[in-house]
Formats: C-alpha cells, structure tokens, sequence
C-alpha cells in the first residue's frame, strides 16, 4: 500500500454538505484514506508539459441561436418541491431577524 | 403470435412481424409484462413499471398502424429505460432516495425520439444509486440479480437494463455508461451493449453523473438491434453543448455493407495477471474466431492502462461532487423533517438522502477538489488522461479496432466486493480506459463458464466509428452465435 494521506473527515463532510453520523466518519475516514492511497500510483508519472484534458473533444461545444422560448408555468417546476406556498418554493428561514 | 415466440424475438423481428401484420403492439407489451410479471421476484429489474400506461401506449401505436400513420418502421415496441432519464410524467429516481417521489417535468432528448419514433417506455431500470457502483447493490430500492444465477450480481451500474434484456423481459433497454456501466452489466448477463463515442448521444435529460464521461446507450441480443437503437438516440442537439454537432452516418449503413476484413489489436495489458482463465480461453476462441475470417491480429501496448482506474475515480469523483451539488432539499427533492435551519436542511437532506457509496464519492471528488490538493489530484489526472487518450491514438494508426475483455472475471457473487470499494472499482478496469479516451465500446457475449455464467469480450473503435465496430461485432456472431439464453427465459 501506498502512503495514506491524512484525512480530516469533519472538513470534508462541511464541503460536501453531507451530515454523516459517527460510525460513518469512522468507516469513510478509513476507506477514504485508502482509496487516496490507491491514487498516489498518479504521483509517480512525468507529467510536465502535458496539457489537461478536461472534455474528450474540444472542438464541440456550440452555442445555439439565442432565440426566446415559453417558459414552464412555475407550478410544472413546483410539483416536485418539497414545499411550495404561493407559485414559490419555501424554505426554512435563511435571514435572523434584526 | 403467441407470448412465447413474442419475448424471445429481436426487436428487429418483431418489427417485420408488425408490420407483416402479423402481431400487434399490444401482443407484444402484453407478452413482455407477463414475463416480467412471471419473473420479477427473480430478477428484481425494474423500480417502477405503469402496466396501464403502457397498455395504453400499444393501443396507440396498433391504432397508428392501422391508419397507416406509423411514426416509424419499429412504431409500437417496448424500450425498457434505465431510471436515469428524464420523460416527462414518469418518475425518475436515480435508484436513490432523495429521489424516491421524484416526477420528471420534461423529457430529455433521447425520451423525445424514442417517443417521435412510436417506441413504448418500459419501465424504469433498477442502477445503482446515481450509476455509481458495478453491481447495482448501490440501489437504495433493490438488489437486482443476474437472470443466470440468481446469487450472482447483473453488474452495474445499468444492472437492471441488462437483467431484463437477459430476462426476456424486454427486447432492447437502454442504459448509461461513465466507466463500463453498459458495458461491464452486458459482459455479466449475456447481451450486447454498447457505449457510444461521447457526444454521438445527447445528455439532455440524463441525470448527471460526470458530464465528461457520461454517454447513453443502448442493450440488445443482436448487433443489428444495438445499431438500430442507436441509430434513434444519436444526433447533434442544441440542448446539449457537448452533442456532436454533425449529423453522422447511421450505424446500420455500415453494418449491412459486405463483411471487411479488420486489423485487431490486441492490447498486452489487458491480457496480463488478473484474468480469470476462463475468461482467457474464451478470448483465444474469439480471436480463432476472427483470424478464420481473414483478421489480422495484431499485438499492441496501451502502455499507461494500469493508471486509468485512478485517474478515472479521480476524475469521476470531482464531476460528481459538483454534480450532485444539486440535491440540496429545496427545490426538487426530499427534505429532511429534522432540519431546524436552512444549513441544517442541506446537511440533513444529503445525509439521509444519499446511500454510502455515494457520500463516499461526494467527500472523494471533495477533497481531489479542495484547496491545495487540487493540482496534485484533479489537474494531474486530467493530464494523465492525456496520456491516456494517446496511447488510443497511437494504437489506432496501426490497428482498425481494439479487442479486449471486458471483465478480468465473470460476474462475482452478491456481496462479495461491497465492503471492498478499491476491489469493486477494479471490477471496471478494462471499461474506464474508453470513457476518458471518448471512445466507442462495444461488449459481445462469447460463451459462458462451467458455472454457466456469461463472458464478454470488448471492442473499442475509433471515434464516430460504431458502425464499424457493430459490423466488426457482427462478423463474431455470424462465425460463433451466441445462443445461451438463462432458465428463466423459458416459459415453461
């Protein structure tokens, strides 16, 4: 096995936004570090000079005619949210009172 | 024509036979729902099928027939479609929890020709959650199993679009393939399934999973459907900026031009340790196969192969990350109850939202993209996928197509990798390599091991060349027909 990187599983659960329960930081912390490890293989090779391929062909992406279309009638979007009142999805409060 | 003869034809043939007038769309959707209705509790494909809507869908198409107002020559047969593409009224789920009430607003691309062809929707396809997985365990919903033995996985992540091709359930499905999920799944049920160059397909309305990778593509028993399937999901769309954007020649032209001899490479990387001997004599039948056909087979190096698998899950990681991004609780999926605050909901909803493999990618392609980590993971794999993608190119001046396997081993029992993440991910070592090269990949069933489980050999084409590639395909199934068919296929 490679050298395991270390892993601050709290860290990476804040960017993820994912709330994880301790047996889960325990378990991820562990496969995580190993799964790092099996990717160290990349540190070995030469890479200087080679440009990063982000999209198998670069040539593609085209942007089409900028034509207006007709939108959705917002309650065809609101059928999935989890709560909607008044054409508006509701959330729990984002701003503390003044 | 009777249930019996219905499921176990091509799609092709059950075109002729509509057209002959000889069966109907209803005959045909009857006899494949009372097979799926005979073996569901076996193969556990499907996460949701509307017997009613389909149903009502046939009587549509044999109604169009008979005003002689078909849409198309195949107006009327049944696709089953993985549970990652959008059509609109349908649920879509990813087979994941924060998306179990989910109701697609639109339909995507693909949905739209399949549907302005006269095809039927056939249900939703079993996947593991979000097409992370290689065996369709990571489905949060249930635990598909390979129509051959029961106590064997399909594959993953498209398990359930080739259980139920493999199952009679279906003629013809179609999945999605990021580093072998048609493939690998193809390889483990006995079918055909291709991964189409990436562009060829549009990937409006398929969930994403990692945009550079991802492509739709289709499953059935014979070359001549697989092209036929692809032929009605390919072409440019403004909807997808990644599309290509030219029209390109229909596989099936190519496929029924005379027989052309190729020149096949054989990779010295993907035969080395590792390969189930089984696997291994399969392939030196396939290659007999070929040379008794005038191929030309040549020895060839892909010579940075054994980095592909982590280069990919780096790679794949980072894009799924952001990706899933998205499924935050607000807007279009499950909320948490619990929640007390908006930054709580996120956490919550997320946390019992998504099943492990999942979360484990999430904090994976975070980390490969945090602060100071970001050039020596996520920069240095796109550079070594460079690497990767030239050594294809190079091998392409000298030979016509690639031919692999496509598993180092039939398929493994349920269970048996998944507590062992880097083990499963080997599972796709041969397949990963294709994605981030762009290319076609096509897996061909060739026989099966003493156990009676199926093998599966790989071709990789050149870029845009799937018509090649099939009738490359063709010409094995013409020398050595793959005609094994599970128990379960067979009504008694």
């Amino acid at each position: 096995m490679q050298d395991r990187p270390e892993i601050d599983i709290e860290k990476l659960a804040v960017l993820a936004r994912i709330e994880l329960t301790g047996e889960e930081k325990t378990a991820l912390s562990a496969q995580v570090a190993d799964i790092l490890g099996f990717f160290q293989k990349l540190q070995e090779v030469d890479v200087s000079g080679i440009t990063p391929m982000a999209h198998p062909f670069e040539a593609a992406a085209p942007l089409r005619e900028d034509v207006p279309a007709d939108p959705w009638a917002a309650s065809r979007s609101l059928a999935n949210a989890p709560a909607s009142r008044d054409n508006q999805v509701v959330v729990p409060k984002v701003v503390e009172d003044a | 024509m009777d249930a019996k003869t219905l499921i176990q034809s091509t799609a092709f043939d059950l075109g002729r036979a509509l057209r002959k007038g000889n069966t109907t769309a209803t005959e045909i959707c009857t006899a494949c729902l009372e097979q799926v209705a005979r073996t569901d509790d076996q193969v556990q494909a499907f996460v949701s099928l509307d017997p009613e809507k389909i149903l009502a869908a046939a009587e549509a198409s044999d109604q169009r027939r008979k005003n002689g107002q078909e849409l198309s020559p195949l107006d009327g047969l049944p696709v089953g479609l993985k549970d990652i593409m959008a059509i609109e009224g349908a649920p879509l789920t990813c087979s994941s929890r924060i998306l179990e009430k989910f109701v697609s607003p639109y339909t995507g691309t693909v949905g739209a020709k399949l549907l302005s062809a006269g095809m039927i929707p056939f249900g939703r396809l079993n996947m593991d959650e979000f097409a992370m997985g290689s065996s369709t365990e990571n489905s949060a919903f249930r635990k598909t199993r390979n129509p051959w033995n029961t106590d064997h996985a399909p594959g993953g992540s498209s398990g359930g679009s080739a259980a139920a091709v493999a199952a009679r359930q279906c003629p013809w499905s179609l999945g999605s393939d990021t580093g072998g999920s048609i493939r690998q799944p193809a390889a483990f049920c006995g079918v055909i399934g291709l991964k189409p160059t990436y562009g060829r397909v549009s990937r409006f309305g398929l969930a994403a999973f990692a945009s550079s990778l991802d492509q739709i593509g289709p499953f059935g028993r014979t070359t001549d459907d697989v092209a036929a399937l692809l032929d009605i999901i390919s072409g440019p769309d403004p909807y997808d900026s990644t599309s290509w954007p030219e029209y390109l020649e229909p596989a099936m032209v190519q496929l029924n031009l005379p027989e052309e001899p190729a020149v096949l490479g054989l990779p010295r990387e993907y035969f080395g340790e590792g390969i189930d001997p089984e696997v291994r004599s399969q392939l030196e039948q396939v290659i007999e196969a070929y040379k008794g056909r005038g191929f030309t087979i040549r020895e060839i190096s892909l010579p940075h192969t054994e980095l592909a698998v982590p280069t990919y899950y780096i790679i794949a990681t980072a894009e799924a990350s952001s990706n899933l991004a998205r499924y935050d609780g607000v807007r279009y999926t499950r909320r948490s109850t619990e929640s007390n605050d908006a930054v709580d909901m996120y956490f919550k909803s997320r946390g019992e939202g998504f099943g492990p493999e999942v979360k484990r990618r999430i904090i994976l392609g975070s980390y490969v993209l945090s602060s100071g980590y970001y050039d020596a993971y996520y920069k240095r794999a796109q550079q070594v996928r460079t690497l990767i993608r030239d050594d294809f190119l190079k091998a392409f001046e000298s030979v016509d197509a690639i031919l692999t396997p496509t598993t180092p081993t039939p398929a493994f029992r349920i269970g048996e990798k998944i507590d062992d993440p880097i083990s499963m991910y080997l599972a796709d070592i041969f397949t990963i390599s294709v994605n981030l090269a762009g290319l076609p990949g096509l897996s061909m069933p060739c026989g099966l091991s003493k156990d009676g489980l199926p093998i599966g050999f790989q071709l990789i084409g050149k870029p845009f060349e799937e018509g090649r590639l099939l009738q490359i395909g063709k010409t094995y199934e013409q020398a050595s027909p793959f005609t094994g068919r599970p128990a379960i296929a067979n009504p008694s």
